[in-house]
């Protein structure tokens, strides 16, 4: 009777079918395209449960969602007075869920959803709803927000779409690269969010990367955005994601880069990640994804070798030319330490000054740990007491217990667990 | 044996539920299903609608529906075969609807003609 439940799929297909349906009834009327959404999977969940999951559940949900959609345009003209909002024309369109139409719908909901105008957390938090098909209650869980925060947030920036976009459109050609841009900060601050949350007790966010980067493939699949930028944001992410099964320990607990049992690490993306670095090469500009791809690709080999931290060293040198920050030019300087000696490495570190970030304090403390063990120590002590998680609190306080003359932390990057 | 309904009291999924929590009670229910299923006990079942509802009264006025407090909506029937009012109830305990708050499950015995 039962055909195997796709994981997520209910989620899924709510974003395809949302992106249509928006489509169609224009962006003004969003809320009534996720209504129908949700009614059609309560549909499905009141009949599949008792006969079965159907040969084609994908079929099965479009054929409901399209009725549906109908029955509401049908309502609507019922009552409709003279002036009404061009019902007519849209009345006639029909509801087109073919792949080709659904996958331009996401395209186009992407940009929309991703515009400038709203602000970067609200953007990641309407992808998440929109694109991605998650509840109020399960992005409030995933920002360690209320519910009632998000959904105000949402209802704010849902406002905002309608004012600043009547259509869903693709930017044209002198808008696009910007747009572009905007779409890509997104991805991977919603990537981010999940691959590092700052903001979460449980580190890992799993479920987020994996949408960050099903959206970055979603733009490979259409020409106009299948550009080298993207392909280098994607190829960091699948190195980044590669790491996921290594990461975490037998109870939980994060497991730094210089712990971890790379034969965990998943070859399949890391191959991934290689060919699709290698597809960015093309093309005149050199962006920031493209520069942290390769450093990313740098440590999807283990193995320490000169030409490897030269590289590093070298890959931030132009990362920082391009935009400076300081968890870039705390990784630098690390590099450095590994390429001319941790000397050099401290009196650069010194300058950076980063009196209010964590990371400095292990960063130094790392660096004083051969040569100052009490230094080390004291740096440590410092960064405790400025770390914001519980995580990065036992990461210290570990490093707290191996400190000492013959034993000092050996990682590849104190400033960002990986 | 005899045969009794359990009838799913809940309110509606789409307005309260995300997309993929609605997934889950869903498998959670056909889990539970197929647990009485196991031990060849489950008869029939099906699920009730909540889109397009109508509710016809005595003075054959329709207006629409579901009937009732918004918790007690019929969402759903089942039967099945157990020994006794209490096996019946035991199965009612297993369904998913009550994790929710304010969500009931009615057992009521469907007369034998044997």
């Amino acid at each position: 009777m039962n055909q195997d439940l796709v994981p997520h799929l209910f989620r899924r297909e709510y974003s395809k079918i949302v992106a249509v349906l928006v489509r169609n009834f224009g962006l003004e009327k969003i809320e009534v395209a996720e209504d129908i959404a949700s009614e059609t999977f309560l549909a499905a969940m009141q009949s599949w449960t008792y006969v079965g999951v159907p040969q084609n559940p994908s079929a099965w949900i479009y054929a409901v969602a399209k009725n549906k959609a109908r029955n509401h345009l049908t309502r609507l003209s019922k009552v409709r007075e003279i002036g009404s909002d061009g019902l007519d024309e849209v009345a006639g369109l029909p509801i087109d869920l073919t792949d080709t139409n659904i996958s331009d719908s996401q395209l186009r909901m992407i940009f929309a959803v991703c515009n400038p105008a709203i602000s970067a957390e609200s953007q990641v938090g309407l992808a998440l709803r929109i694109l991605c098909g998650f509840g109020i209650e399960e992005i409030a869980d995933a920002f360690l927000t209320s519910r009632e925060t998000i959904y105000k947030r949402l209802q704010r920036a849902k406002e905002t779409l309608r004012r600043e976009a009547s259509g869903l459109e693709v930017p044209d050609e002198l808008a696009i690269e910007k747009r572009l841009d905007a779409v890509l900060t997104t991805l991977y601050l919603l990537f981010s969010e999940g691959y590092y949350s700052e903001s979460h007790p449980e580190v890992l966010r799993k479920d987020l990367c994996e949408e960050a980067m099903r959206l970055a493939e979603l733009l490979l699949e259409h020409r106009v955005t299948d550009r080298p930028t993207v392909r280098a944001l994607l190829a960091l992410m699948c190195f980044q994601a590669s790491r996921f099964p290594a990461r975490r320990g037998e109870s939980g607990e994060l497991v730094l880069y210089a712990e971890q049992d790379e034969s965990k690490w998943d070859q399949t993306l890391i191959e991934r990640g290689v060919k699709l670095l290698r597809a960015a090469s093309t093309g005149t500009s050199l962006s920031k994804y493209h520069v942290e791809a390769s450093i990313a690709y740098w440590h999807t080999m283990k193995e320490d070798t000169p030409e490897k931290w030269e590289s590093i060293l070298m890959l931030y040198d132009h990362l920082l030319q391009i935009e400076c920050s300081p968890i870039a030019a705390l990784n630098r300087t690390y590099a450095l330490a590994r390429v001319k000696g941790d000397a050099v490495a401290i009196v650069e570190a010194e300058q950076l000054r980063l009196t209010n970030n964590h990371f400095y304090y292990v960063l130094l403390a790392e660096l004083y740990g051969k040569v100052d063990p009490a230094e080390s120590r004291r740096c440590l002590a410092q960064a405790l007491a400025l770390a914001k998680t519980e995580a990065d609190r036992q990461t210290i306080r570990r490093k707290l217990d191996s400190v000492g003359p013959a034993n000092p932390a050996d990682d590849y990057s104190p400033c960002k667990p990986y | 044996m005899q045969e009794y309904a359990l009838i799913m009291r809940h309110e509606d999924g789409a307005k309260i539920a995300s997309p993929e929590q609605m997934q889950e009670w869903m498998r959670q229910t056909m889990d539970w299903i197929g647990g009485i299923a196991a031990q060849d006990k489950f008869v029939s079942g099906t699920g009730l609608q909540f889109d397009g509802a109508r509710v016809v009264h005595a003075d054959k006025v329709v207006t629409n529906g579901p009937f009732g407090e918004i918790k007690e909506t019929i969402g759903g029937i089942i039967r099945v075969k157990a020994e006794s009012f209490d096996e019946a109830v035991e199965f009612a305990k297993g369904c998913p609807v009550l994790q929710g708050e304010g969500n009931t499950m009615e057992v009521r015995q469907i007369t034998s003609h044997s």
